[in-house]
């Protein structure tokens, strides 16, 4: 029973594969019927073509733009359109006065009215935050224990905490958020957003307020380093507000409110969330302090743990939240692929020149095992392939020139996976192991390896796609796919087979063309036919024998003792009886 | 052949072909900081890298009414004026075409309308032209640096947790550090226009490289685990030992990486000139060939260097010195 074990687990193992690649091909099926996507994966611009449009920026209250802010308007942009999915639109500037954004496929009017707002600045209260993680499940306000609806006073009044706020505010999961988008929620409710995670400082989620001060009340904003009380100058950076007429009177209203929730709850030592007011751009938070005092004259001035960067970037979002830029869609015409189709073309024919010289080397390497290694990659591209489909359909996520080229490559580090498996395999056949038993301690210790190696990838992948904008997102995406892909077929397909194919007489054997033979491997067998065991003199003469036994143990320094030699033999006699069992 | 190439595993895995890796480390390290030197001085001399349209702008032309929206005549068009330049030609809505080159002079705009005006059949009057912006603008690039500093910080962190050694983090990042730099140098030298692809394909090399660090380390790791209790090979010979034992799967890895990427670059680019195509495969080329033997001949030596005056492996050496002035009577292990 337990030796059927191996056999069972690596049949189960491939059922699952099956019913994995069944289940996604039966959604992206399920897609295509009903028409809501394609067999095909989504292409990019570059491939396939899209819609262009010209954008003039309009800055309220003045005719032009200058190039600083035609430089902020396709920053804005392009946060706009990558919190729209992963689609590599391209954003530039034309004649040093418009925005150029050409995306693929035809923009709806919902992604068309984002583009066109301009940036939506406000200040509302903080009425209560967290870490910006979700409330696990067991730890949320049981349903009796939400609060009951009550009239709030003023807009730092905890009774706008109902039961549906209170709700979001338990799941709300920061690094879900999207990146960029411009939701206009109602300035009169209160809102459940985050600061997302930025210099080194985690990600905070809050319930705030609706909203005090509107960003068109921001006269400007500067930054630079503070003034201690005698004029002197200190270390530390900050950002100064200006505020209108308008702007001061609510401002002072509202900081004499949240101050007093600061002096209550013990001024600088206390950490009553009410008393910080946030600078919401977006509906996201750029920043929340508190109010240590009451301003009177409209000119706050923010401060603590800014660099000169950091302040710099805050004061110009607040200048830019004060000169909404909107923008007019001048012109929205399709445009044909950047790149001519015989780009692909060559490509794909050239991608698939390659694949077959892959194939030839490995068959060449590695014999009949080389097939498992085209049956492994061919099972991966599979895999990726219905992946990036449902990925179009679901993320919209577009496939680029640089994205083929970029899976062609990823070729290489899928089949890695597997020349380390490999050759750990020979080497245990080296050390005169049955294939069982060298497929099971190879498989052990590859596994390390290939487990660590692609966590680089995925590393990679992870960080580059929430940091970088843009090309490399989307680089990032195609990048962690593969690492995925990769581990799945190894776990799933790559490693079952061979504990399978370990147990058939063609790999057990050692024909001469499994790839494995132990005789082309130098290897000198256990069993040598006729009664004899291998014996000590076969072996090249060494120091002491060690019967050591260790996890990561030395193997060229290895020599078997005799109780381990019996053991590797009761292994290999039992494993060829589960395989005689299993093909009845 | 095959067979041949099995011997070749088997006596590396033995030792009993060795190459010397760890040990003509000085040499090795020599090349390259020469390498490393050359790549950093040539964009310094040449006035930095030959940055694409992406980066820098360009112009752009807008062709009206057009007879055929063939792309191929722009492209043709482009060449006559300019030869070596890579535009980047397309339909818009029905009869319009709209080709974008590298910034160009006034008289190059003039010969190029012209050029256009004719491959089209239109009227000059009918060929406008501007400047375009970078696509790929300062906050594209900042944003992938920030990306590239965390990613390489966090990765260092993690190979140093996994080995449980922060020197073979360091060798690690240090031999992706000298592929990045020599194939950028590549671009530099070769003069190859830098565009989003290549960016792209440095990202990926960048990757690559460190993940091929990490399969040989991990051999390194397994050789060198019970090293105190050893007295069979010093440190620096077991991890020469390591990087021979996997050096069968570095070729065969490094084969399969770069036989389509090679089919790409010099079949598909080779025919089609500079494009998407050719700026990736050249990037993933050069990175994939260099990141294999910077693993070997750079991050291999230079943690066996790093963690040569360790005292506990310094008594390691002795010991294993002292055997073998014992065992010099018995014949020559293999």
């Amino acid at each position: 029973m337990a030796k059927t074990g191996p056999t069972r687990v690596a049949r189960r193992t491939l059922l699952w594969l099956v019913a994995l690649t069944l289940a996604m091909t039966a959604v992206v099926a399920g897609g295509a019927l009903s028409g809501a996507s394609g067999w095909t994966p989504k292409l990019a611009l570059d491939l396939e073509g899209g819609t262009q449009m010209i954008l003039a920026p309009r800055v309220e209250g003045s005719g032009s733009v200058n190039a600083d802010q035609l430089n902020q308007a396709v920053e804005i942009i392009r946060q706009r359109v990558d919190g729209s999915g992963v689609s590599e639109a391209e954003i530039t500037t034309q004649g040093g006065r418009n925005v150029v954004v050409a995306m693929p496929g035809t923009p709806s009017q919902e992604t068309r009215n984002l583009i066109q707002a301009s940036a939506d600045m406000n200040f509302r209260p903080v009425i209560t935050a967290g870490a910006g993680t979700p409330v696990p499940e067991a730890q949320r306000t049981p349903a009796d224990k939400l609060p009951k609806p009550t009239t709030p006073k003023n807009a730092s009044d905890t009774a706008w905490l109902t039961a549906d706020v209170v709700k979001e505010f338990e799941a709300l999961d920061c690094s879900t958020l999207d990146k960029g988008g411009a939701k206009r929620s109602d300035p009169t409710k209160p809102l459940v957003t985050c600061q997302p995670a930025a210099d080194g400082q985690p990600a905070i989620k809050y319930v705030l307020g609706p909203v005090e001060v509107k960003g068109q009340d921001i006269v400007t904003s500067t930054y630079g380093l503070q003034q201690g009380r005698q004029g002197t100058v200190t270390n530390e950076w900050a950002v100064n507000i200006q505020f209108n007429g308008d702007g001061t009177k609510i401002f002072k209203d509202v900081t004499q409110r949240l101050n007093n929730f600061y002096v209550q709850s013990g001024g600088d030592s206390g950490n009553n969330p009410q008393a910080q007011f946030a600078i919401v751009l977006d509906d996201k938070v750029l920043s929340a302090p508190r109010a240590l005092a009451v301003i009177t004259d409209g000119r706050p001035q923010i401060t603590g743990n800014f660099t000169e960067a950091s302040a710099k970037t805050l004061s110009d979002q607040l200048r830019y939240g004060a000169l909404p830029i909107s923008f007019e869609i001048q012109s929205s015409e399709s445009i044909s692929a950047t790149l001519g189709g015989e780009q692909l073309q060559m490509g794909l024919v050239a991608g698939l020149i390659g694949l077959l010289l892959v194939v030839v080397y490995s068959l060449f390497q590695y014999r009949a095992l080389g097939f498992v290694t085209v049956f492994s990659l061919v099972v991966a591209g599979i895999l990726t392939y219905l992946a990036i489909t449902l990925l179009g359909w679901a993320q919209n996520y577009r496939l680029s020139l640089a994205g083929v080229a970029g899976l062609i490559v990823a070729i290489g580090q899928t089949a890695d996976s597997f020349i380390v498996y490999f050759e750990r395999i020979r080497d245990e056949l080296r050390e005169g192991r049955g294939l069982v038993a060298a497929v099971e301690n190879g498989w052990r210790r590859a596994k390390r390896t290939v487990l660590a190696s692609k966590a680089v990838n995925l590393l990679a992948a992870v960080v580059l796609y929430f940091v970088a904008v843009g090309n490399v997102r989307g680089f990032a995406f195609t990048l962690g796919l593969t690492a995925i892909a990769d581990l799945l077929v190894v776990f799933l397909f790559t490693h079952p087979t061979l504990l399978l194919l370990a147990r058939t007489r063609f790999f057990g054997e050692g024909h001469r063309f499994s790839g494995l033979d132990p005789r082309t491997l130098g290897a000198i067998p256990l069993y040598r036919g006729a009664g004899r065991v291998r014996t000590a003199e076969d072996l090249q003469p060494a120091g002491a024998v060690s019967g050591r036994k260790s996890g990561a143990r030395n193997e060229a320094e290895r020599r078997m003792t005799i109780a381990e030699r019996r053991l590797a033999e009761r292994e290999a006699a039992q494993g060829a009886e589960t395989a005689g069992k299993d093909d009845k | 052949m095959s067979t041949v190439f099995a011997r070749f595993g088997n006596e590396l895995y033995t030792g009993k072909r060795s190459y010397n890796f760890v040990g003509r480390a000085r040499i090795w390290m020599l090349i390259a900081v020469v390498l490393v030197a050359v790549s950093i001085l040539a964009p310094v001399l040449k006035g930095g890298f030959n940055l694409g349209i992406d980066f820098r702008g360009g112009s752009e032309f807008t062709v009206s009414n057009v007879k055929s929206t063939d792309q191929r005549l722009g492209e043709d068009a482009v060449h006559q004026v300019i030869q070596t330049a890579a535009p980047r030609v397309a339909n818009i809505a029905g009869n319009t075409m709209r080709i974008q080159t590298d910034k160009l002079s006034d008289q190059q705009t003039v010969d190029l309308s012209a050029s256009l005006a004719k491959a089209y059949g239109v009227t000059k009057d009918q060929v406008t032209s501007t400047f375009v912006g970078p696509t790929w603008g300062a906050d594209v690039s900042q944003q992938a640096l920030i990306g590239l500093i965390v990613f390489v910080l966090l990765a260092a962190l993690l190979m140093a947790l996994y080995f449980r050694t922060w020197k073979m983090s360091l060798a690690a990042i240090a031999g992706m550090a000298v592929t990045q730099i020599i194939t950028a140098g590549v671009f530099a030298i070769g003069d190859f226009e830098v565009t989003p692809s290549a960016i792209i394909g440095f990202l990926t090399v960048l990757s690559y490289s460190l993940y091929d660090t990490v399969v040989v380390f991990d051999k390194i790791r397994e050789n060198t685990a019970d090293i105190a209790t050893s007295t069979r090979r010093t440190f620096a010979e077991e991890v020469n030992l390591a990087v021979n034992q996997t050096l069968v799967r570095s070729i065969n890895t490094s084969m399969v990486a770069v036989l389509p990427v090679a089919a790409i670059l010099f079949i598909g680019a080779g025919l089609l000139g500079a494009g998407t195509l050719r700026d990736l495969s050249l990037a993933l080329f050069v990175g994939i060939i260099v990141g294999t033997l910077a693993t070997l001949f750079v991050a291999a030596p230079l943690y066996a260097w790093l963690r040569r005056g360790e005292s506990g492996l310094t008594a390691q050496a002795e010991k294993v010195e002292q055997r073998r002035s014992r065992v010099e009577a018995l014949p020559a292990e293999a």
